[in-house]
């Protein structure tokens, strides 16, 4: 149903993701955005910023919320050829975690890396 | 200069749908051209025809169906969040065998890609949500 | 890169993150709720009134009158303008980013 463009053009995305996973939908849709994205082969990044960083903790089980657990994706993005996840080390650190407490692998970076990233992008998302 | 626009908020509950209409009315009385407008999450409640607004409020379904009557602006509801909602056109009525549709004049249902495209085609890429 | 946040800083932490997260020569145009983030002689005024020796400000207009407020309720050097500004704002400036 999705089609390919035909444009060729690469333009680098970034998906900027500062929302808490379970308190409302935004996380999860996000995420579908970025997998389905996967398929137009752009440059992509994922940024995790503030409450975002809370996406990726390890260990989230919605058994007894009983929605979906999307944060099993985030282990399968690989396969989807995305990446580069970046996570800011202040949103981290601000809210008790540690590289460890993720549930996926990630570059930590600081302001000033995120501040980059942001400015060098070309499309951005937030959701 | 080509926009695209994503509204991520349904009509009413956030001012988002609004600050999105009199963006791209502005954009457009500014010779400018909007490629699409899509609409994900409860912005996809944007496009039933069944609302009925008080006579004093704005009508916001309606408001965007006739921008996209007057300057053939591509209006998309996400098909994944208007199934999770209950948006529905002809075509999805039929395949999932519901007993009504309910979009309004110019707004169709696709896929995410089309949001994809929109980010990729246009020159600039706008959001309005909360 | 031009900047937009709808949140009020005395509810949500967008303007703080927008701040913290600016490049130089980026403008900042804050809209709906986020017109409070303009105010004088608030919590935040100093942080503004900081962030505006590397970020121009501006202030959409209608969100500011719908509020009850106007240019003399704001920080000094913030830029009222109206959507026609907004869309001219978003065409000098490459990239958007909304804080939201």
């Amino acid at each position: 149903m999705e089609e390919e463009l035909e444009s060729g053009v690469v333009k680098k995305f970034l998906y900027i993701n500062r929302r808490a996973p379970h308190g409302t939908v935004y996380a999860h849709e996000a995420l579908e955005v970025v997998l389905i994205g996967a398929a137009f082969e752009q440059d992509v990044s994922l940024a995790f910023i503030d409450d975002g960083v809370f996406q990726l903790k390890k260990d989230q089980d919605t058994s007894e919320i009983n929605t979906k657990n999307f944060s099993k994706i985030f282990a399968a993005l690989e396969m989807y050829d995305v990446e580069k996840l970046y996570v800011e080390r202040e949103s981290l650190e601000s809210r008790g975690l540690k590289e460890d407490d993720l549930s996926v692998d990630v570059k930590v970076i600081d302001s000033s890396e995120m501040k980059k990233l942001i400015t060098d992008s070309e499309v951005i998302f937030n959701f | 200069m080509i926009f695209g626009i994503l509204v991520n908020e349904g009509p009413y509950q956030h001012q988002a749908s609004d600050s999105a209409y009199l963006f791209a009315k502005a954009a457009i009385e500014e010779g400018h051209t909007i490629f699409r407008v899509f609409f994900y999450h409860d912005g996809v409640n944007n496009g039933t025809r069944l609302a009925t607004p008080p006579q004093d409020d704005r009508h916001i379904p309606n408001r965007w169906s006739e921008l996209a009557n007057e300057h053939n602006i591509d209006l998309v509801l996400c098909v994944a969040a208007a199934q999770r909602r209950g948006m529905v056109d002809p075509d999805e009525m039929k395949r999932n065998k519901k007993d009504a549709d309910n979009i309004a004049e110019k707004f169709r249902i696709s896929g995410l890609g089309q949001l994809i495209e929109a980010g990729v085609q246009a020159e600039r890429l706008i959001t309005f949500g909360d | 890169m031009l900047h937009t946040v709808n949140k009020s800083p005395f509810e949500k932490n967008s303007l703080e993150t927008c701040l913290r997260l600016i490049d130089d020569n980026s403008a900042i145009l804050l809209i709906e709720d986020g017109v409070y983030g303009a105010l004088k002689n608030t919590s935040i005024s100093e942080t503004v009134i900081d962030a505006q020796k590397i970020t121009k400000i501006y202030v959409l207009g209608p969100d500011l009158k719908a509020r009850g407020l106007d240019k003399s309720s704001l920080i000094s050097n913030i830029e009222v303008i109206d959507y026609k500004g907004f869309v001219n704002l978003t065409v000098e400036n490459e990239k958007i980013q909304n804080w939201l």
